[in-house]
């Protein structure tokens, strides 16, 4: 019920919880956003005092009173802890590697700890998806946490709240933070696999002749150029000559039959028609792996779109990006 | 929904159970001495059980075996105690429940209850002994619980980081156990009815006395009571401490007779006062002990008309008491005359031969004091010997003892002489206590022991009251001036402190004892009487419940405040070179050059460098700088100093 009034009333809840999302860098869990309250266990070792301090009343015990007293100093000092546990941690999300729709984005977070004390078994969770880790933080070091949130739409994604939670030292305490860093994932089209288009329009008369049923066949080796894709490098001749010496000039490229200057156009307009454009996009994302794959060059063009004919891993992310963020024409 | 923190959901690892099984074994470790042989091997067994299925990765046994178990059990502890809530019976159960517990821990919440369970073990250990060594063994075991709780939170962390975290805690913990130990308002307990052993094992004088039973208590070295005089101590043969006074003889045994409350008016006169305070054991009896004869009535004190000092309930906690004893006070020679016929009673038909001697005597002499003087005589020469293993006596054990044995320890000599002064006629009656004390050579202290357990006799005489006589100082007079172990033979077994040939090793038990005392009166005496005291000490005179409980709670604030602030301070704090360079980050900022996350030190200041010409030259001087600070080998101070003031200057 709280949650859904949080949710109504984001404002309210920026308040209440310190920061207004999503915040940019490092993020420091200060005092002031870090929650605690007593986890079950500590409500059992409530009773467990309250049973120590009737016997020690009725048995005029005087080493009782000193145990529960000290018990219930540990508790107090435990509180402190669990508190220390996770206060001023700072978080940084990481890099993000764009991943397919119907994949699980890997949101990588830096928990720095900045204290000569390490943080062990500290939760974190992504509230939306479920998708948790314990890290254990070491001293003067850092944890990172890959949080898997999955992608479910092309575009950017935002990982949204996250939890960090903790009860390090006793487990009579639950401490808890939350961030929202901000990250964001690209998210490229769900590819569907499908042929590839035949080799029709303006440029494709002069590349046709390069048979493209042989793509996988070996045919040789050349020389490493930059837009060679690393998938075609003969990583065994490499690693035959001397690893030390090798630069990328010495590395050879397969050459592989129909590679040659086979030039692809992958249209949109040469999708069957009756589509939805969702469905357009995966299958242009589909030819765009098939074409990468198949070492052919080739170049994307959607309405208001088009990216230059060109291979290798850059090129392949482009036009993927391309896809992931089209907003249609 | 899962939860990796939850401890419901977190199974127990082999090394958290051997932790716990490890601290369960140091809390109910005392208890083997107590409890039934079979309960200890029983709780053995289902430790070693519950280690076996860890160890084999096997399942654990089903609920009903563990029931059978649990049922078994509990029948043997019925029928070694045919009850299970009394105490003993009480605790050994729950000795007995740490082993089940294990045998059904699967998750983490089960094995922080078994660990709780050892908390509350702890307290049990302390219904039978609160002496220091039990403290420092409880003291271990509650580390030892703390740590294993911290492992279940930390499943990675090396045992030595949790050993550390533990210390922290308790460090931690131990100004608020101190503060709440001081001012948590006291109540006296109990707070309900106790269960019917749970004062058993108290020891201390009866409120009988027959042949055997003193000289069996005077083999104990426990001690009985303390005493700590402001000022001389008295010298030994003035040491009376006056117990239960015995009135009623059955032939055999002595026993406490009526029992009047009378108004206490002070002694007068007397050759020397004492001030002091006692120190009394526990001893379940209302009768406190004072010097004859007790000038000053303690606090919540009644005495009685043959000046017995009571207490209004049993003695079970350590008391203190303060009071004040004058020697050899103006006598008081008037008694009603009930009391008298009392003090001259004997059973018909027992002791035939005393009675017959006592008659003789009363024919033969003018006055009582006469009278008294023949029997003391009689006593002096008759070479008695005076044992600590006396012979057993039959149906007349006054006339056994004084014509065919001839041998026994005060209680012996005590009966036989006021059997004899009632067969004559004089007015007499048995008091009970302790004569003598140890002085502590260390803190001065008298250390009264049950060896020191001692009766006499008071005769009353005409115009002169009741007087205390000492027959087994008559027949042995050693006893009273150099102690129980001077007076008996050399043969005898003595409480091995008592041997003299043990000199030094009473050095070091008197050290020992000073430190004892001071625990008693400092830990274990805390009361709500002594919790009045320090406050009043404090300045705050009549602390009620409200105050203290505002104090406490002001100092609990306090002392969070206190571990909050300690906690941030520990965090790492950027160090002056950092400082500085954030410093002159923020100042180009402000000049709307603002560094971007990736920018590293040598792009930025040479791009701050070029975006503000004016300054441009200093900037760089700053960013190789900072950078031969922070990258260098070794940061200097002056080049440190100097940084700093370049950006300032900036």
């Amino acid at each position: 019920m709280i949650g859904r009034l949080l949710d109504r009333n984001p404002r309210f809840a920026n308040w209440l919880y310190g920061f207004t999302p999503p915040e940019r860098g490092t993020v420091v869990l200060v005092h002031r956003r870090v929650y605690i309250v007593p986890a079950r266990l500590g409500w059992f070792f409530a009773g467990t005092l309250g049973v120590l301090l009737m016997g020690s009343i009725n048995y005029a015990l005087s080493l009782g009173f000193a145990l529960t007293f000290f018990l219930a100093g540990l508790g107090l000092a435990g509180m402190v802890h669990t508190a220390r546990n996770l206060a001023r941690i700072a978080v940084s999300p990481g890099r993000v590697e764009p991943v397919f729709a119907g994949e699980s984005a890997q949101f990588r977070l830096y928990l720095d700890g900045r204290a000569p004390f390490d943080r062990p078994s500290v939760l974190a969770r992504h509230l939306g998806s479920g998708s948790q880790l314990v890290v254990d933080i070491p001293a003067h070091g850092i944890a990172d946490a890959v949080l898997a949130v999955p992608a479910k739409r092309r575009g950017w994604l935002a990982p949204g709240r996250v939890m960090l939670e903790t009860r390090f030292p006793l487990g009579l305490f639950r401490a808890w933070s939350y961030i929202e860093p901000e990250a964001r994932c690209l998210v490229y089209p769900r590819p569907e696999r499908s042929p590839l288009p035949p080799h029709i329009g303006e440029a494709a008369a002069g590349a046709l002749h390069a048979p493209t049923a042989g793509s996988d066949d070996f045919a040789g080796l050349r020389g490493y150029q930059r837009p060679d894709s690393p998938r075609h490098i003969a990583w065994k001749a490499a690693a035959r000559s001397d690893a030390s010496t090798t630069r990328s000039e010495d590395l050879l490229t397969k050459q592989f039959a129909g590679d040659a200057a086979a030039e692809l156009w992958l249209d949109a307009r040469l999708l069957p028609g009756g589509l939805a454009l969702e469905q357009r996009l995966s299958r242009l994302a589909g030819w765009v792996l098939a074409a990468e794959q198949a070492g052919a060059l080739y170049g994307l063009r959607l309405p208001g779109v088009e990216l230059a004919p060109g291979r290798g891993d850059a090129h392949r992310a482009a036009c993927l990006q391309a896809l992931a963020l089209y907003q249609g024409a | 929904m899962n939860h990796p923190l939850a401890p419901e959901q977190r199974q127990v690892s082999v090394r958290d159970l051997a932790w716990l099984i490890a601290a369960l074994a140091v809390v109910v470790a005392p208890h083997a001495l107590r409890a039934p042989w079979w309960l200890t091997v029983l709780t053995l067994c289902l430790f070693g059980w519950r280690a076996y299925f860890a160890l084999n990765r096997a399942p654990l046994p089903s609920r009903w075996l563990v029931l059978a178990v649990a049922a078994v059990a509990m029948l043997g502890i019925w029928i070694e105690y045919r009850t299970l809530f009394g105490r003993q019976s009480g605790i050994v159960l729950l000795v007995l429940f740490s082993g089940l517990k294990l045998l059904e821990t699967r998750t983490h919440r089960d094995a922080a209850i078994a660990a709780f369970l050892g908390y509350f073990l702890i307290i049990t250990n302390f219904l039978y002994t609160q002496s220091i060594p039990t403290a420092l063994l409880m003291g271990a075991a509650l580390f030892l619980i703390t740590a294993t709780l911290i492992g279940f939170s930390a499943p990675q962390r090396a045992p030595r980081a949790n050993l550390r975290t533990a210390t922290l805690l308790l460090a931690h913990a131990a100004p608020a156990a101190l503060a709440l130990f001081l001012l948590f308002p006291r109540v006296q307990g109990p707070l309900w009815g106790l269960p019917q052993d749970a004062y058993s094992g108290m020891s201390g004088l009866s409120d009988t006395m027959s042949p055997g039973n003193l000289s069996s208590l005077a083999l104990s070295d426990a001690i009985a009571f303390r005493a700590e005089f402001d000022g001389p101590t008295p010298p030994p043969a003035q040491r009376y401490w006056r117990g239960p006074v015995l009135w009623d003889f059955d032939g055999r045994t002595w026993s406490i007779g009526p029992s009047f409350w009378a108004e206490f008016t002070p002694p007068r006169g007397g050759s020397a006062s004492y001030r002091y305070t006692v120190i009394l054991e526990p001893h379940n009896r209302q009768w406190l002990f004072a010097l004859e004869t007790v000038a000053s009535l303690p606090r919540g004190t009644r005495i009685s008309f043959d000046g017995r000092l009571l207490s209004t309930t049993p003695v079970r906690a350590r008391l203190r008491y303060e009071t004040a004893s004058v020697t050899e006070p103006e006598p008081v020679a008037v008694e009603r005359a009930g009391a008298l016929r009392w003090a001259t009673r004997l059973p018909p038909d027992s002791n035939p031969r005393a009675v017959a001697l006592a008659q003789e005597w009363r024919a033969a002499s003018a006055s009582d004091l006469e009278v008294l003087a023949r029997a003391i005589a009689f006593l002096r020469e008759g070479r008695y010997l005076y044992t600590l293993e006396p012979p057993l006596l039959g149906a007349n054990p006054v006339d056994e003892f004084l014509f065919t044995t001839k041998a026994g320890f005060c209680e012996h000599f005590s009966s036989a002489f006021v059997v004899l002064m009632r067969a004559a006629g004089v007015p007499a009656r048995v008091v009970t206590g302790y004569q003598g004390g140890e002085r502590n050579i260390v803190d001065n202290i008298l250390t009264v022991r049950q060896s020191d357990a001692h009766a006499w006799a008071e005769v009353f005489l005409a115009g002169r009251g009741w007087v205390r006589v000492d027959p087994t100082a008559a027949a042995v007079p050693g006893r009273v001036e150099a102690g129980l172990a001077r007076a008996v033979p050399e043969t005898t077994t003595l409480p091995l402190m008592m041997r003299p040939q043990l000199e030094w090793l009473r050095g070091v038990r008197d050290r020992w004892e000073a430190t004892v005392h001071q625990w008693n009166v400092w830990v274990l005496g805390y009361n709500p009487e002594r919790q009045r005291d320090l406050m009043t000490s404090f300045g705050m005179r009549d602390a009620d419940w409200r105050a203290l409980t505002a104090v406490l709670f002001t100092f609990l604030g306090a002392m969070t405040a206190v571990l909050l602030i300690w906690s941030l301070q520990r965090l790492v704090r950027p160090d002056p070179v950092q400082r500085a360079w954030r410093a002159f980050c923020r100042k180009l900022a402000a000049r709307g050059v603002e560094r971007a996350p990736h920018e590293g030190p040598r792009d930025f200041s040479a791009r701050a460098a070029r975006a503000v010409p004016a300054a441009g030259g200093s900037i760089e001087r700053i960013g190789a700088l900072y950078i031969a600070l922070r990258y260098g080998a070794h940061a200097t101070q002056p080049g440190v100093a100097r940084l700093r003031r370049m950006v300032r200057e900036l």
